[in-house]
């Protein structure tokens, strides 16, 4: 059984480890859930845990993963939005945990959108 | 909605729209009665009487860009297909209670679900609103709150991956019991 205790030799230890924040707070790439009625529907919860997860593990700074409600294409829903400053707004439809996983470490870690994922690859 | 715990993080979504910095998610089970009660209340911004009227209206929304709104009716509607019941009160500037309750014996009850991700996602996506949780049955019961957890935590963030692995784990060791592990 976890205890309360437990949490707090976690806290002692993430402390410890824990180095200087170079972060200043101003988060550079943004990664947008959607989390409306739709969004939640089609399995936003999972994709969101996902992303959070996935960003925390690899320790990547400077990227912030949010809520936002329903933009209006509930039939792509989970839909996931990430946008850079300089660059085009990249739609991720249709998502899942596992898709999430891949675009952290294809389009956030090494810059390459997984263009399969998008919005652009399921109209055409 | 494949759970209610889906329903609750979406109603939940509506609290923090609403600009409430407490919102409580109270979760009981009855095995005498065969209920579950769900109530979620909060201090938000409240509604007006005939926004309490219409809410439970799937064409009702305060949106302006499209004309539906179906959180409200879906988690009513669940409750109801059990052969349970639907309540909701608010004050305007003071907050708004959502009552539900489901009939767990009935064929068309839909699982409480994974409510342990529930709360942990809205813990940790809300860092300035303190979420409370609670959930009772068989005299028991367990509350987990945002506010102490993140005093406990201190300068140590809520999303780092050991903290977050203890959150799931505690927060589904701890509701497990309520549905004897059978939240599916």
């Amino acid at each position: 059984m976890k205890s309360i205790e437990e949490l707090m030799a976690i806290r002692d230890k993430t402390r410890k480890n824990m180095t200087v924040r170079e972060d200043t707070g101003d988060s550079k790439i943004r990664i947008v859930v959607g989390m409306a009625t739709c969004g939640i529907a089609a399995g936003a919860r999972p994709v969101m845990n996902a992303f959070v997860d996935e960003i925390a593990k690899r320790d990547i700074k400077g990227v912030s993963v949010l809520q936002t409600g329903c933009i209006g294409m509930c039939r792509y829903e989970p839909i996931v939005e990430v946008t850079e400053p300089g660059k085009e707004k990249v739609t991720y439809v249709k998502m899942t945990p596992e898709k999430a996983v891949r675009v952290v470490n294809d389009h956030i870690v090494n810059g390459n959108p997984v263009a399969e994922f998008t919005v652009g690859a399921v109209e055409d | 909605m494949r759970e209610i715990s889906l329903n609750i993080l979406d109603v939940a979504e509506n609290s923090l729209k609403a600009g409430a910095d407490t919102v409580e998610i109270d979760v009981a089970f009855s095995e005498r009665e065969n209920t579950l009660t769900v109530i979620v209340s909060d201090n938000g911004c409240g509604m007006t009487k005939e926004q309490v009227k219409n809410v439970t209206d799937p064409f009702y929304t305060t949106r302006t860009t499209r004309k539906v709104g179906l959180g409200v009716p879906l988690f009513k509607m669940a409750a109801e297909m059990s052969g349970g019941s639907f309540e909701i009160s608010s004050v305007l500037g003071k907050g708004t209670t959502l009552t539900a309750v489901f009939k767990t014996d009935s064929v068309d009850f839909v699982p409480l679900g994974d409510i342990a991700s529930t709360v942990e996602l809205l813990c940790v996506s809300n860092p300035k609103v303190n979420i409370v949780f609670k959930e009772h049955g068989n005299n028991d019961s367990f509350t987990f709150e945002s506010r102490k957890i993140r005093e406990i935590l201190g300068d140590v963030p809520m999303e780092s991956p050991e903290v977050r692995e203890w959150m799931r784990e505690y927060l589904t060791e701890n509701t497990e019991k309520f549905s004897g592990g059978n939240n599916k």
